[in-house]
């Protein structure tokens, strides 16, 4: 009886403690916290790498290079940039921004109108086009650079805009994600707009495209990240310095003899501010537009 | 009767008309950037292929590269690359996704956009910021495992340590896609069925491999496939911290196409090893699907 009732009072007693931990405590099993606590330790180690080249882009070279390492900079300093900025940087930073936007409204039309067509309308040869695209994209994209390359320079293209532009229009991710959102849409609304006389580029640009919206918008993000970061295709097809996109020119400035780390720093960070604040603004597109183009159809 | 058959037909017509309008601009950018180069591909890996010279030559190239020992080196190394980082990034994104998909929004959306920044950041800034953790005399690698009395290390400049130091970079840079994809299929699954589990008191691992891994099927396959052609392809960060060294025990295949085209200018050479490629990136494809892929359909 006495053994019964100490039980009950450490019972009770256990109840009170746990209950004033929060509630996420408590549910959480030992292997839940070790996995919580990894997951931390794995964030840290992968945003370490950003704060590096943050806190690097503000320390002069022999403090860049100092040991033990200033994990803080004493003495921040924007002599970094001066020197960055020294080079092309705004130029290539438009020319990353103009081939972006490029390939994202090319890239956009072209496979709204074909994942459109292929989702809704039934013509002879559909299936075979469709699956043509789809076996496509299974393919090495950067397997064909090489004859792409030739090509690109048969046309005397090389170090151009369009040498990056065009090609990418033709890859068919997006007609793909396109067909398999387009796929879900009400045919009734479509069909309705037809009856009313509506004529096709109409009804295509006043009821499809506005229907179609979240799929491209999601395209959109999804392909100017990939055409900024197409870092294989900008190096074989620019030449000059002024055409160099940001990436391309920021590779460049790893001096010959010593590696100016604070100027590197500062090109890498001024690189990838555009496409964190792109990437953060729009994570819900982005994120979308990765799950949109796995789904099954 | 017959006047409308006739206007239907003509419909349909014109409804074959307007589609084929509307697929022209998709198709002629493919047949023209995709297709064609594709074919060419195949094409100029016959030929003696450079500045000067346009010669048929057969198969000679693939002669030629089957007995290459810096071709051979690359493949291997490849190989290498995809049978450590693939399984790695799989199981680091399940368990990354696992860890976070009941989590609120706002820390879900948080984790995702940490193991996704270095994905969209540009791989050049990933690898100057790369190339100085690894430097030898002042790099924060050696200065921490100094701290544990180790020796210090050239991490990307010693044969044996240089490949690895590519892997572990290339990781952080692939685990991002998987885990907002993984984290999107966890999310489908109906809590009814893991909750009718808890009941029966199946624990957190019998829960995983009975419910959550065969209802991830769809979604590895996917990613598998996906991440074994990525990586198959690993070029970029290999041209930036190492440019192939040291004695091509870091140099891929798609680095050796580059290095075969870009700098020594034999394109029918650089083809031939694309082609290569391609058809092992094909083969193993084809056995990830009839593996894993048995009950999927794309």
């Amino acid at each position: 009886m006495k053994l019964n009732d100490q039980i009950n009072v450490n019972n009770n007693l256990a109840q009170v403690q746990s209950s004033r931990k929060p509630k996420w405590l408590r549910e959480m099993t030992g292997s839940a916290i070790l996995s919580n606590i990894l997951l931390f330790v794995f964030a840290i180690l992968f945003i370490f790498p950003f704060y590096w080249i943050v806190s690097g882009a503000f320390k002069v070279q022999n403090v860049a290079v100092a040991i033990p390492p200033q994990w803080i900079p004493h003495e921040p300093t924007w002599d970094n940039f001066t020197t960055l900025f020294k080079n092309p940087v705004w130029k290539w930073t438009f020319n990353s921004f103009f081939i972006a936007f490029g390939e994202m409204i090319g890239v956009c039309l072209v496979a709204s109108m074909a994942g459109y067509v292929l989702a809704k309308k039934s013509f002879p040869g559909r299936k075979i086009i469709f699956t043509m695209f789809v076996a496509a994209m299974a393919l090495p994209k950067q397997v064909i650079l090489v004859p792409l390359f030739t090509m690109i320079a048969d046309f005397g293209w090389i170090d151009t805009y369009k040498a990056l532009i065009l090609p990418a229009i033709g890859w068919p991710f997006g007609i793909f994600l396109i067909k398999q959102f387009a796929q879900t849409l009400p045919s009734e609304l479509i069909e309705a707009a037809k009856i009313d006389g509506c004529s096709e580029l109409r009804l295509f640009y006043s009821i499809v495209l506005p229907l179609l919206k979240p799929a491209i918008g999601a395209l959109a993000i999804f392909t100017f990240i990939n055409a900024w970061n197409d870092y294989f295709s900008q190096l074989i097809m620019t030449r000059s310095t002024p055409m160099m996109t940001l990436p391309l020119g920021v590779a460049t400035l790893k001096g010959e003899y010593t590696t100016p780390y604070g100027v590197l720093m500062a090109g890498a960070a001024f690189a990838s501010i555009p496409m964190i604040a792109i990437f953060l603004l729009f994570q819900k597109s982005f994120t979308q537009g990765i799950t949109m183009g796995a789904v099954k159809g | 009767m017959f006047a409308t058959i006739l206007k239907s037909r003509r419909h349909v017509w014109r409804e074959w008309l307007i589609s084929y309008l509307f697929l022209l601009p998709a198709l002629s950018f493919f047949l023209l950037f995709v297709a064609y180069p594709m074919l060419k591909g195949v094409y100029i890996s016959f030929f003696d292929y450079s500045l000067n010279n346009f010669d048929f030559i057969g198969l000679d190239n693939y002669k030629h590269l089957f007995q290459d020992k810096t071709f051979i080196q690359s493949m291997k190394n490849t190989i290498l690359i995809v049978f450590i980082a693939v399984p790695l990034v799989i199981a680091f994104s399940i368990f990354v996704a696992m860890t976070i998909y009941k989590k609120n929004e706002f820390t879900r959306s948080f984790f995702r956009g940490v193991f996704y920044l270095p994905a969209v950041t540009s791989v050049v800034s990933i690898t100057v910021v790369w190339a100085s953790i690894y430097e030898p005399n002042f790099g924060i690698l050696n200065y921490i495992t100094s701290l544990f009395g180790a020796e210090p290390i050239a991490w990307l400049g010693n044969p044996h340590t240089a490949l690895f130091a590519i892997i572990a970079v290339l990781i952080t840079t692939s685990v991002g896609q998987p885990i907002i994809l993984y984290v999107a299929s966890v999310g489908n699954i109906p809590t009814s069925y893991i909750e009718a589990a808890q009941i029966d008191r199946a624990t957190s691992g019998q829960i995983f491999r009975k419910i959550i891994w065969p209802m991830l099927m769809p979604t590895n396959l996917y990613i598998i496939v996906i991440t074994t052609i990525n990586t198959f392809q690993t070029f970029a960060i290999v041209q930036l911290l190492t440019a192939g060294g040291p004695l091509y025990k870091t140099s891929t295949v798609m680095y050796g196409v580059y290095e075969k085209a870009f700098m020594l200018g034999n394109f029918g050479l650089a083809s031939a090893m694309g082609i290569i490629l391609a058809v092992v990136i094909g083969i193993i494809s084809f056995i990830q699907f009839r593996y894993l892929g048995s009950d999927v359909e794309y």
